[in-house]
């Protein structure tokens, strides 16, 4: 299969009332990916409902119970695609119970949208929206200023939520320049995709065609990593002795006779081979499901990482981590967990809390058990060394889930300082 | 393996994450299954499994659940592709069940054994233990898929729980259960109905007959066109005729529309669903009986 258009992944944020609904029905709509069956049940439903407009909201709210509240509970993945891009939207709720999903809709995401309702400006949870695009190292922030029909199209209230978000941009270390603002009318389709006659002052772009513009460097870290999923050992007379290890090469690209180091243990051997499927390759691209055969013939299993000699992750049996609950179940000093760290699992006792974030960029060093919704510092004690990457440097590595031994659930995520 | 070596892999992001899902289930659970239709998008999983463990043979085996309906050229397509690679198959029938009065066959206008292939789905999960079932679902078929996650996790009594579902961070797959829970894993989660076609294309897989133009036998009903044949049921003013047409998707005889086409050749039938307003599962009639249909169906134990 060749590689298409590129695709870029979008999280969206905003508070029920901000619209972000109709914004993606809108988007949809525009770029024609909406079928004309689906916009037929639209407009069924927008007249049933008395409105004198395409309630462009029906495109995305999805379940039944959200749709009777008239509000979006859950993580939605939608799809389109423009002449240059593909898009995946994970549309994440905006209430403050639903920290969760926003983290689940951002690890995924390269783009942060967040919307602000003109008339508002910078609430409470813009700010949370921003902190955790932040804390999730979002590439990109696109601050979308919302309603600008209900202000009159005015520039003076567009500059002046501009100058507040600037303001508090500045007391964090989120790089000014990967944030974009824009004014838009999603009701009516003002600077979505087509410009806004009706604000002329407005010279950047519209919201697709910065999309479409966007550059995004899909990898920050420059180091291969290979972490082994499974081993293949077909034990069939024509590949008797083939053992092949299959895994995702992230970072970095990997080439047949490369010198890697096998972790843990540090043993050193050589790539003797890539595979995907029936073919063979000199070099694989990072982000490429292969699997290599080595020179010796190593004790390598499930979660072991294969990495070019002199290119090594970081190892340690203890953790410092960012993490965010995500269970009703609470985080306590002394709690067992199990800890998946891309796909090796090793047991996490929870040695400190060192502190609970503020949504506000604040911190409270007082209390000690970490509930729902809620990011905290902590000092993990594992019972095995892990490879890492600090996560600033390498989401793929640098993240881990936290998992109740009891009933499996996944209860926190984390991301390693 | 081919003996001439290639320069740069660079492979679709999409493919790569199928590959990676299909690789963290194989090594996650002890006793997978591919739930198979004879449909593009199983079709497509096959190929990929395969892609995803070669050369060793693809570690699980396939499941279709028969419910009697089926078009003979989905079960020729089938048992051709099962010959040709070698799989290991595994056959329920919804006929079965209603002979030993477990099920009964619904009645009226509407009839379809579409739901009836839930019980056997589930008695075939407690008979083979099977602890994760592999299907084709797609997040942008439908509003309820949407927010799937790509391991699903249903309860005892295989239920889903839509407020419940464990977040999914990053590309971590928390395949951990306990005892008498199941999961349903969707390797294409993330591809669309083109992404599929494409994929069909450049992989150069054959697909079953129906899916391309044919002469067939089809009435007029609720504005689609319906296959007429002896498992749904007709009132005597629904007069059919011969008509050209294909299959967008492929489901039983009673609950699957036909549209009108002239595209007899992959690239043809590309073209023309590149073209085509109405979306996939529009076609389904199963769907269409409410608006909610799609998501309680998944709520008691549908694929």
């Amino acid at each position: 299969m060749n590689k298409r258009n590129k695709l870029i992944r979008i999280a969206t944020a905003g508070s029920v009332d901000n619209g972000k609904s109709t914004l993606i029905g809108r988007l949809l709509y525009d770029t024609k990916s909406l079928a004309s069956d689906k916009i037929e049940a639209i407009r069924k439903q927008s007249a049933a409902r008395g409105y004198d407009y395409l309630d462009f909201s029906l495109a995305t709210d999805g379940l039944v119970a959200e749709r009777e509240q008239g509000i979006t509970i859950d993580v939605a993945h939608i799809y389109f695609a423009t002449p240059q891009s593909r898009y995946i939207i994970a549309d994440t709720p905006g209430h403050e119970e639903y920290t969760r999903n926003m983290v689940t809709g951002a690890s995924t995401s390269d783009v942060a949208l967040i919307l602000v309702d003109a008339r508002k400006g910078i609430t409470e949870q813009t700010i949370r929206h921003f902190y955790i695009s932040h804390l999730l190292r979002m590439q990109k922030i696109l601050i979308v200023v919302n309603k600008m029909d209900l202000v009159d199209y005015s520039q003076d209230v567009f500059d002046t939520i501009c100058y507040d978000f600037k303001s508090l941009l500045a007391k964090t270390d989120y790089d000014p320049f990967r944030v974009e603002y824009l004014p838009i009318s999603a009701l009516y389709g003002e600077n979505v995709i087509s410009s806004s006659l009706a604000m002329p002052w407005y010279e950047g772009s519209t919201m697709l065609s910065w999309l479409d513009n966007l550059q995004l460097e899909k990898d920050y870290y420059r180091s291969a990593r290979f972490q082994v999923q499974y081993v293949l050992r077909p034990k069939t007379h024509q590949f008797h002795d083939f053992r092949g290890l299959t895994g995702m090469l992230t970072g970095s690209n990997l080439r047949k006779g490369d010198k890697v180091t096998v972790l843990p243990g540090g043993k050193q051997t050589v790539i003797s081979s890539i595979h995907f499927h029936d073919q063979e390759y000199l070099e694989a691209e990072a982000g490429s499901s292969i699997t290599l055969v080595l020179e010796d013939d190593l004790d390598v299993s499930r979660g072991d990482m294969i990495v070019k000699s002199g290119q090594l992750p970081q190892e340690d049996n203890s953790l410092k981590a960012t993490l965010c609950q995500v269970n009703k179940s609470s985080l306590k000093v002394g709690d067992r967990y199990i800890l998946q760290a891309g796909v090796k699992r090793l047991l996490a006792k929870v040695e400190q809390v060192t502190g609970i974030h503020g949504m506000d960029f604040t911190m409270n060093n007082d209390k000690s058990d970490v509930g729902l919704n809620e990011i905290a510092d902590v000092v993990l004690r594992l019972n095995k060394p892990v490879q890492y990457d600090p996560y600033e440097i390498n989401a793929a590595h640098g993240s881990f889930i936290l998992i109740d031994e009891s009933n499996k659930n996944t209860v926190s995520v984390g991301f390693i300082r | 393996m081919n003996t001439s070596i290639n320069a740069v892999l660079a492979q679709d992001e999409k493919e790569a994450e199928a590959i990676y899902i299909f690789r963290e289930i194989a090594a996650q659970f002890e006793n997978p299954v591919l739930l198979f239709s004879g449909g593009k998008d199983s079709i497509t999983l096959v190929r990929l499994a395969q892609k995803a463990f070669f050369p060793a043979a693809i570690p699980f085996p396939l499941l279709h659940i028969d419910t009697g309906h089926n078009f003979t050229e989905t079960l020729v397509y089938r048992d051709e592709l099962v010959e040709e690679l070698g799989l290991n198959l595994i056959v329920r029938k919804v006929q079965d069940a209603i002979d030993s009065g477990k099920i009964s066959e619904e009645s009226g206008r509407y009839a379809s054994r579409n739901a009836l292939q839930t019980p056997v789905l589930l008695d075939a999960i407690e008979e083979f233990q099977f602890n994760v079932c592999i299907g084709g679902a797609r997040r942008d078929e439908e509003k309820a898929r949407a927010k799937e996650r790509v391991f699903s996790i249903r309860d005892d009594f295989s239920q889903w729980d839509e407020k419940n579902q464990r977040p999914e961070f990053f590309r971590m797959l928390n395949g951990l259960i306990p005892k008498g829970y199941n999961v349903r894993a969707f390797p294409i989660s993330n591809w669309t109905e083109m992404d599929v076609w494409e994929y069909i294309r450049s992989e150069k897989l054959t697909l079953p007959s129906l899916y391309f133009a044919h002469k067939r036998k089809v009435f007029q009903r609720d504005g689609m066109l319906w296959p007429d044949n002896q498992f749904v049921n007709k009132s005597s003013d629904e007069a059919s005729e011969e008509r050209i047409v294909r299959f967008r998707t492929v489901g039983d005889m009673t609950c699957t529309a036909a549209v009108e086409s002239s595209a007899s050749a992959l690239d043809d039938v590309i073209e023309e669903i590149r073209l085509a307003e109405l979306s996939e599962r529009g076609a389904r009639i199963d769907d269409r009986r409410s608006e909610a249909a799609m998501e309680e169906r998944k709520r008691v134990g549908y694929f």
